[in-house]
């Protein structure tokens, strides 16, 4: 069924990694195959961060195979020397995992080319590009990746997670959520349902130059969004689109690198609670994961069917 | 513990010409015998005070830990129970089959009161998905709002959330009373059978999707009909039913219940009716 969350601050930045982590461990009923987080923090904005991996975290059902770590070293090379290659410079680089990586560099030209470039080499996936955005999804729940990564200390203005449980493609890191919305900086997204037009979709969407990384229906709101918005579309307008152009059931979080917004199909199947105040919204699949930030009394609401909503910071 | 008392009593529907038929299921037989009633144990039911007065705080409980002890506190005798810090969790205060009352101060997840058969509820903040599913019998206030499939499949009692409510509301509901006194969403009344829904703001799109039997009240404007649901005229006794029913539900004073717009079935199904000979659509 998966679980999402997230959560803005308005005027403020927090401890959201601390945050996010909380409201999906509290979820880990829902989902304990995988857990990813999309944390929107307080970076320079100097530079872009490129997270990306270069080999899977493969367990049931992935059609990815696990692979002799021997291989991740020659990758990553590959990666360094497109760098070059484009005009991109690394100005701090971090191993994360035997696996992932986190690059600080500057780089000023198309993101599409650039992108293309980098995921030219076998096996290797950009998770997020962005100014703020820093996008990490493994196997495990909320404290597992969380401590793997060093998510904890993260602080920004606001975040969206998820914890899958894996139905319509297989456990590995290239399924799990969220999605960054290749090919525009800071974009992410986090789904909870089922698409049922995936395939439909995602050959039009090929047709158009949008790329693909998994099998996992879930990621075609992303790549829906970004192809809106690269035609013109603001991301409200592409999100109120969505509900017409995506057929199945959903409840989707979208963020930006300032702002937040949530979806909810027009049959309202996917659970949604909300709540809404002067300096922070925070949203869960159940009511548990705002309750695990927020203990007070709080009044909470479910979202309608059809509704659409975008807060700022 | 409670035993079934037999009761010469006809009910009004009864003496309406209502529910006339001899039940003869196998369960019927053999457990709503009124020539046994004597000897009729209602499995899982505590007699309690409602005087007698304890709080119970479930903060560090899981839900099943909490039923067991509320279960516990009923039967040394417990009939008005405080539950303190909720905090949002599942499946709290179910299977309630006895006389209770029975206050959480906060909010519930999901699937919260369900299957209940009698107690007196208030909810001193919001409930998730399903909350009182299958309720039989029982009062069940929610002072904020609620989730989807508030109320579904009851077959009795008053369940009440004074804000509004999500998507499915009384879906497959088969009797008893749901009144919202803010919005509802999509589907509400979705392939309901029988009993009513009250809803004093506005409704969603599909409003009594498939509807077999029932009747619907809206207060607001309605996103849209579903299919099998029409509209049908209101009558004194609505009017009537209404006023004593959100009186009852401490919500919509002074709101004119003349002016709402009444939903019932338009299709009539042939083995529906026969299954229910003596149910009329509308009838009050």
């Amino acid at each position: 069924m998966c679980g999402i969350a997230g959560l803005i601050h308005r005027g403020k930045s927090s401890n959201v990694g601390e945050e996010l982590q909380s409201m999906l461990q509290a979820l880990k009923h829902r989902g304990p195959d995988s857990t990813g987080y999309a944390l929107y923090a307080d970076n320079d904005g100097q530079n872009f961060i490129m997270r990306f991996k270069v080999g899977e975290n493969v367990a049931e059902g992935s059609t990815s195979a696990n692979e002799d770590a021997s291989v991740y070293d020659e990758r990553k090379k590959l990666v360094d020397k497109n760098l070059s290659d484009l005009g991109a410079t690394i100005v701090k680089e971090e191993r994360l995992t035997p696996y992932s990586f986190r690059y600080e560099i500057k780089y000023d030209k198309d993101l599409m080319e650039f992108s293309k470039k980098i995921e030219s080499v076998e096996m290797v996936e950009i998770l997020s590009i962005g100014k703020s955005l820093e996008l990490i999804k493994d196997l495990g729940d909320a404290a597992a990746v969380s401590e793997r990564y060093g998510l904890n200390k993260v602080k920004g203005t606001h975040a969206i997670g998820h914890a899958r449980m894996a139905t319509e493609s297989g456990v590995d890191i290239k399924s799990a959520h969220p999605f960054w919305g290749y090919p525009f900086s800071d974009v992410s997204v986090v789904h909870n349902g089922q698409l049922t037009n995936y395939w439909n979709n995602r050959r039009a969407l090929e047709n158009k130059g949008m790329r693909f990384m998994s099998e996992c229906d879930s990621e075609l709101i992303a790549v829906y969004l970004a192809e809106k918005m690269r035609n013109g579309a603001t991301l409200e307008e592409g999100m109120k689109d969505s509900l017409s152009g995506l057929d199945g059931v959903f409840t989707y979080f979208v963020a930006t690198k300032d702002s937040l917004g949530m979806a909810k199909d027009t049959m309202a199947a996917k659970p949604l609670v909300l709540y809404e105040s002067d300096d922070l919204v925070a949203m869960g699949s159940e009511e548990i994961a705002i309750r695990s930030i927020l203990p007070q009394e709080i009044t909470t609401y479910d979202p309608f069917d059809g509704e659409v909503k975008v807060w700022q910071i | 513990m409670a035993n079934l008392k037999t009761t010469q009593k006809k009910t009004k529907a009864q003496s309406m010409g209502m529910h006339t038929e001899v039940l003869t299921g196998k369960t019927q037989q053999k457990f709503f015998n009124p020539d046994e009633a004597e000897n009729f144990f209602y499995w899982g039911t505590h007699d309690v005070d409602f005087n007698k007065r304890t709080e119970l705080d479930v903060k560090d409980m899981d839900c099943k830990d909490a039923n067991r002890k509320i279960d516990s506190l009923m039967s040394e005798g417990y009939g008005t129970i405080v539950i303190k810090n909720p905090q949002g969790k599942h499946s709290l205060g179910v299977g309630i089959l006895n006389k209770l009352n029975l206050i959480f101060e906060g909010s519930l997840g999901y699937f919260g009161v369900g299957s209940i058969d009698g107690p007196i509820v208030r909810v001193n903040g919001r409930v998730g998905w399903s909350c009182a599913e299958n309720m039989m019998a029982g009062k069940v206030v929610i002072e904020k709002n609620a989730g989807s499939c508030f109320g579904a499949a009851i077959r009795g009692g008053d369940l009440i959330c004074k804000g509004s409510v999500g998507a499915r509301t009384g879906i497959d509901q088969k009797g008893g009373s749901i009144i919202v006194g803010g919005d509802a969403g999509a589907f509400t009344g979705f392939m309901m059978q029988r009993g009513r829904i009250v809803v004093l703001g506005d409704v969603g799109i599909n409003l009594g999707d498939s509807m077999y039997d029932g009747t619907i009240y809206v207060g607001g404007k309605i996103g849209s009909f579903g299919s099998d649901a029409v509209e049908a005229p209101m009558t004194k006794n609505d009017i009537d039913w209404l006023n004593r029913k959100l009186k009852v539900a401490e919500i919509g004073e002074n709101f004119d219940v003349s002016k709402m717009t009444k939903v019932v079935a338009g299709k009539k199904l042939w083995n529906y009716d026969a299954l229910e000979p003596t149910e009329k659509k509308g009838a009050i």
